[in-house]
């Protein structure tokens, strides 16, 4: 095993995805204390020295190979085992999007490394990686050590690295087993384009599971009426229909940062908080002390939406007829 | 095609979550237990696929709490087979321990296809389904919202931020990770639940052993985060937060005439 700290690097369409810089600073804080190198894994089909360039690392391994112009789980699964097991790191950064969620587990079973899913913390203590991890949605932290291995890390959990220079770029051959694959990429479908844009409105009332059906919208569409806003969602309300999916907030939604956010019955998981945590004011109703969303929150309550939106409401309409 | 479907009792997230004496996991002995959510979604999704293909539905569950309750509730819903993997798993397992004995149960039941929930609140040291690809060196694909027939195979539609969709083949036996199925899990009344229970056939085998892991990791300690920016909270009943909430919109001058 050897002391690099290896980032895989995810990108789309040509454009590096914000969490490689977050990653590579993290990295490189980790390779220092350890004695070694920040490296970023590229898999790209003969787009690296644009990807490269400004990436915050010590050096760059590049894969190159045609099936990498899309992201194919089954593709970047068998090139990045066949990287790990050559170059035996001591511990590699993925983030936890979709790409990550696809190989961070796939590569630990594959190469019998642990793994800490949805790291928020990493510090070394003397030899030992430990790692801080969200479960149970966000409610509990757990800390665990990993001598080496892979970590899955949450959106924003690491201040992003400043872009600069160009670090040297080692190319390495690609891997047997990409021509006999067992999925093919078939097309890209773009997200709907919304009736409203929630990323351009600056007052959101959101609902989450806590509204009980689609029935109740009406509460929080009042009150978002009364304050010239738009009601937006939680991922299990737009998953169940009651509002369209271009209102979903959060990691698969759009991310928002509006004047205000009202949360309305949402237990602020980590994937939602990723998507309004930096709203300017935020207020959450949760019957709930206790869920996740009051961590974020700016103001909140324990009384019940079906009481407070009503009384909400008629406040902001009645001072809205003095203003 | 036959359909596997592993579904896990995990800890209801609204209750309170004590810690054992320990402080490395949570106390399960008084906590209620429900089936994950994502599992649930991946037995509708492969609902949807015995009634356009004709496949056979097969739901596995390890002897967790409630776990009856759970796959009878599935074959009420349509599922045509439930097996309960009995064995002591009271005291919790971890996904890299549950993917071992899913592996070897899968592959028992001859399944061409395994739908299981994209992630569970438990998941410290992995998501179950793409583990247990990887233990069977199976094709996976996560975050899927959408698994159709195509050309022999299927296709699955894979999710990513803000919405962007990939479609991608696949040929084979292979592992989806559902985020959501391609409509609102179904519902099903208790009374038939009931009936099902009544009904039996739960077919009870004993779990298989996991497979050491070679070095798992290590829980330290489990706490409540820190809260870094503690929400101020209101006091007094609905009337009187309303009337803080608007005072404090109103000086935020967000109130429009
Ligand atoms: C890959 C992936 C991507 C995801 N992307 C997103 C995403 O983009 N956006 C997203 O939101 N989620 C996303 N999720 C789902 C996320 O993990 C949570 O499941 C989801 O955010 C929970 O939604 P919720 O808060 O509405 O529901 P719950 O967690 O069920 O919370 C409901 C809350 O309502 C409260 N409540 C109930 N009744 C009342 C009442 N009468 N008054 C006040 N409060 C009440 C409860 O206390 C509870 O806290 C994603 C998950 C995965 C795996
Ligand atoms: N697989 C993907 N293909 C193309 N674009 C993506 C993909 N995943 C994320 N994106 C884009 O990356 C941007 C940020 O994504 P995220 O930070 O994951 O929410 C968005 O504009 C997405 O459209």
């Amino acid at each position: 095993m050897g002391n690099d700290i290896l980032v895989l690097v995810e990108h789309h369409e040509g454009a590096v995805h914000d969490s490689a810089a977050e990653l590579l600073g993290k990295a490189r804080e980790l390779a220092q204390a350890a004695g070694g190198e920040a490296v970023a894994v590229l898999l790209h089909d003969g787009s690296a020295p644009a990807l490269a360039e400004g990436l915050p690392a010590d050096r760059v391994l590049s894969v190159q190979h045609a099936t990498f112009e899309h992201f194919l789980p089954e593709a970047y699964v068998t090139a990045i085992a066949a990287l790990l097991a050559e170059r035996e790191p001591r511990l590699t950064l993925i983030a936890n999007t979709t790409v990550g969620m696809e190989l961070a587990g796939a590569l630990s079973a594959r190469t019998r490394t642990p793994l800490a899913a949805y790291c928020i913390g990493l510090e070394l203590d003397g030899d030992t990686v430990v790692a801080t991890s969200q479960v149970f949605g966000g409610k509990l932290h757990a800390e665990v050590e990993l001598g080496s291995g892979i970590a899955s890390v949450v959106a924003g959990a690491f201040p992003p690295a400043e872009a600069g220079g160009t670090p040297p770029v080692e190319e390495l051959a690609a891997p047997a087993g990409l021509d006999g694959l067992h999925m093919r990429f078939l097309r890209r479908i773009e997200p709907e384009v919304a009736d409203v844009d929630i990323t351009a409105e600056e007052l959101l009332v959101s609902v989450g599971r806590g509204i009980g059906g689609e029935e109740n919208i009406e509460l929080a569409q009042e009150l978002a009426d009364a304050l010239g806003g738009v009601v937006s969602a939680s991922r299990p309300v737009a998953d169940a229909g009651w509002l369209p999916k271009t209102r979903q907030v959060g990691k698969s939604g759009r991310k928002v940062k509006p004047k205000l956010y009202i949360a309305c019955g949402i237990s602020g998981a980590p994937e939602h908080l990723e998507g309004m945590r930096d709203a300017e004011l935020i207020i959450a109703i949760n019957t709930d002390e206790k869920a996740p969303i009051f961590d974020v929150a700016h103001v909140g309550t324990t009384e019940d939406l079906f009481d407070v939106l009503p009384a909400l409401t008629e406040r902001i309409e009645a001072a809205a007829k003095v203003a | 095609m036959h359909i596997v479907v592993p579904m896990k009792q995990t800890v209801d997230l609204v209750e309170e979550l004590e810690l054992n004496d320990e402080g490395t996991d949570v106390e399960r002995e008084y906590l209620k237990f429900v089936a994950n959510e994502w599992d649930e979604q991946a037995l509708e999704e492969a609902l949807l696929l015995k009634e356009a293909t004709g496949a056979s539905v097969t739901v596995v569950g390890l002897d967790e709490a409630d776990v009856d309750q759970t796959l009878y509730a599935a074959v009420a819903k349509g599922a045509d087979r439930a097996v309960k993997l009995t064995g002591d798993f009271e005291g919790g397992i971890t996904s890299h321990q549950r993917a071992s004995i899913l592996a070897q149960v899968v592959q028992g039941l001859d399944a061409d296809l395994v739908l299981i929930g994209v992630q569970s609140p438990e998941d410290l040291d992995g998501q179950t389904g793409v583990l247990l690809a990887g233990t069977l060196g199976l094709p996976h694909v996560s975050v899927a919202i959408g698994v159709e027939p195509h050309e022999g195979g299927i296709k699955v539609s894979q999710e990513f931020g803000a919405g962007v969709v990939h479609e991608i083949a696949v040929d084979g036996p292979a592992v989806i990770g559902i985020q959501a199925a391609r409509q609102a899990p179904r519902y099903v009344a208790i009374s038939r639940i009931r009936q099902a229970m009544q009904a039996g056939g739960l077919e009870e085998r004993d779990a298989p052993e996991p497979a050491e892991e070679g070095s798992p990791l290590k829980v330290r300690r489990l706490f409540a985060p820190e809260v870094t920016s503690q929400a101020e909270m209101l006091s007094g009943d609905a009337e009187d937060v309303a009337e803080r909430l608007a005072q404090l919109i109103a000086d935020r001058g967000l109130i429009k005439a």
